[in-house]
């Protein structure tokens, strides 16, 4: 059974939709990777299974009940895009709090080596560089030891360096045996990360399937040619592409 | 389940204290303004009430209503705007205990700053009243705190997190000096004393005049009634707020 399903979902909020029939599913220990432009239907695909918005139609699922539930809400971590994390809080402080909210947390010491804070414990968020922060966010979406994880775009804005360590560090989380679902229109990163991947473009899914199928579907050589391909395919202009 | 409010009331204490904006001005403002008006110009008032007894009480509302103000109609509209809000709210936190937390820290700070004005007036000002009169009027402020955390609510769901302290402060300073806090109501215009009872800083002001009997017009429980009117309308319009936000758009 999949840890979280999206049945044909749609999406609309006035006359824009957002998610026109989306049919997704993670399974136990798969790294899913939602992929496409800005403004394709990600987040909102994030949200619906975050229990944050209710699909228009269709049907939602986070381990066989509805996304909002209680017992959905404690077994899943999530990082979110947001503008702005209160900064007079200690990271040490921000983690303890969230890890009251689940039933059996990981021990401090453990969530801030997971999650590369070592050494930065006692600074206030206000202080920390771009990539400590999203560090932060990350630590704070494994913090209660949850089964599966909803990464929303969790490398943008950072250098090469800090990505590539966050790509470790999720890894690390699927090795252990979790479930993710993120999203990116960070091609190379779908292709170093997912088992599946599943394009998605103007709130449909467009292409699915292991990195190396995507590539082979399209006959190009690069994961992005192949990106590239699919959504000239399906009509979507090509500076929406390739930004 | 209890230990998950405490650490959320804990974690915001921790947060407002430190974010000096919040903590600094909540604090400094109502006791500066008092040392002037209350301490300074050292007047008794045509009722025969020293003004630093009389001001004890309406600066008293005044420190009550901005402990409560900035912490929500800021501190919301700014974690709702910029996406903190659905980062608890996607998380198991109790929905509940956001709000519980932000109440019962501005409670917190009201209590704080009521009880350094009261210092000021007791060792500055003179004021002599019975201790059951000082609790009683300690307790009634710092109680008042409850409609106008409503009224920060309703603000905070609505507002913008940049325009949200400009609104703040056009409701907070016009309802403080029409409801007479600043100077007291009888030395105000006429016009300005007839619109008063229309104001829940007027009527917050009356409650703890009347514990200090002072000459107050209706009942403290009139007032109480009309705080609890306003303090009911304002979470229904919160309320809405708070739902509305939920079905916001994204990409």
């Amino acid at each position: 059974m999949p840890v979280a399903e999206l049945r044909g979902v749609t999406k609309r909020y006035g006359a824009v939709e957002a998610l026109r029939g989306v049919d997704l599913a993670i399974a136990p220990g798969e790294l899913v990777s939602l992929l496409g432009p800005n403004g394709a239907g990600k987040t909102t695909a994030v949200r619906i299974l975050l229990g944050l918005a209710a699909p228009t139609s269709g049907e939602a699922q986070v381990f066989g009940c509805h996304p909002a539930c209680h017992q959905a809400r404690v077994r899943r971590g999530a990082l979110l895009q947001v503008g702005k994390v209160p900064d007079t809080l200690k990271v040490r402080e921000h983690i303890e709090l969230f890890s009251t909210y689940y039933e059996k947390p990981l021990p401090l010491a453990e969530t801030i080596s997971a999650a590369g804070l070592a050494g930065i414990e006692n600074r206030l968020f206000g202080a920390l560089s771009g990539g400590q922060k999203q560090r932060v966010l990350f630590a704070l979406a494994i913090c209660g030891n949850p089964p599966l994880l909803f990464l929303d775009e969790p490398t943008v804005g950072l250098d090469v360096e800090s990505r590539r360590a966050l790509w470790g560090r999720i890894r690390g989380f699927v090795a252990r045996g979790g479930s993710v679902l993120l999203t990116t229109h960070h091609l190379e990163e779908a292709d170093a990360l997912a088992h599946r991947i599943a394009v998605i473009n103007q709130g449909r899914i467009v292409a699915e399937g292991t990195p190396a199928a995507i590539k082979a579907q399209t006959q190009t050589s690069g994961l992005e040619d192949a990106f590239l391909a699919i959504m000239r395919e399906n009509g979507s202009p090509l500076e929406e592409v390739i930004q | 389940m209890t230990r998950v409010y405490w650490m959320e009331v804990k974690t915001e204490f921790l947060k407002m204290a430190r974010m000096k904006t919040y903590s600094v001005s909540t604090v400094a403002f109502p006791l500066m303004f008092y040392a002037f008006f209350g301490l300074a110009m050292a007047a008794t008032l045509p009722s025969g009430i020293s003004m630093s007894r009389y001001l004890l009480a309406t600066y008293g509302a005044f420190a009550v209503m901005g402990a409560t103000l900035y912490a929500f109609g800021v501190g919301v509209a700014v974690e709702r705007g910029m996406g903190w809000l659905e980062v608890k709210r996607a998380s198991p936190m109790p929905p509940a205990a956001y709000f519980v937390a932000k109440a019962a820290v501005s409670l917190a700070f009201a209590a704080i700053v009521v009880t350094l004005l009261f210092a000021m007036g007791a060792i500055f000002g003179g004021v002599r009243m019975p201790a059951s009169q000082w609790l009683a009027m300690w307790g009634a402020l710092v109680a008042g705190a409850i409609p106008f955390a409503a009224i920060g609510l309703a603000i905070g769901s609505f507002a913008g997190p940049n325009s949200a302290p400009a609104i703040v402060n056009m409701v907070y300073l016009p309802l403080s000096f029409c409801g007479g806090l600043w100077l007291p109501i009888e030395i105000l215009p006429k016009g300005l004393q007839h619109a008063a009872p229309f104001l829940p800083s007027f009527h917050l002001g009356q409650i703890a005049l009347a514990i200090q009997q002072a000459p107050v017009q209706g009942t403290i429980a009139n007032h109480a009634e009309a705080l609890a009117a306003f303090g009911l309308v304002c979470a229904g319009v919160a309320w809405i707020g708070q739902n509305r936000d939920r079905e916001k758009t994204y990409g």
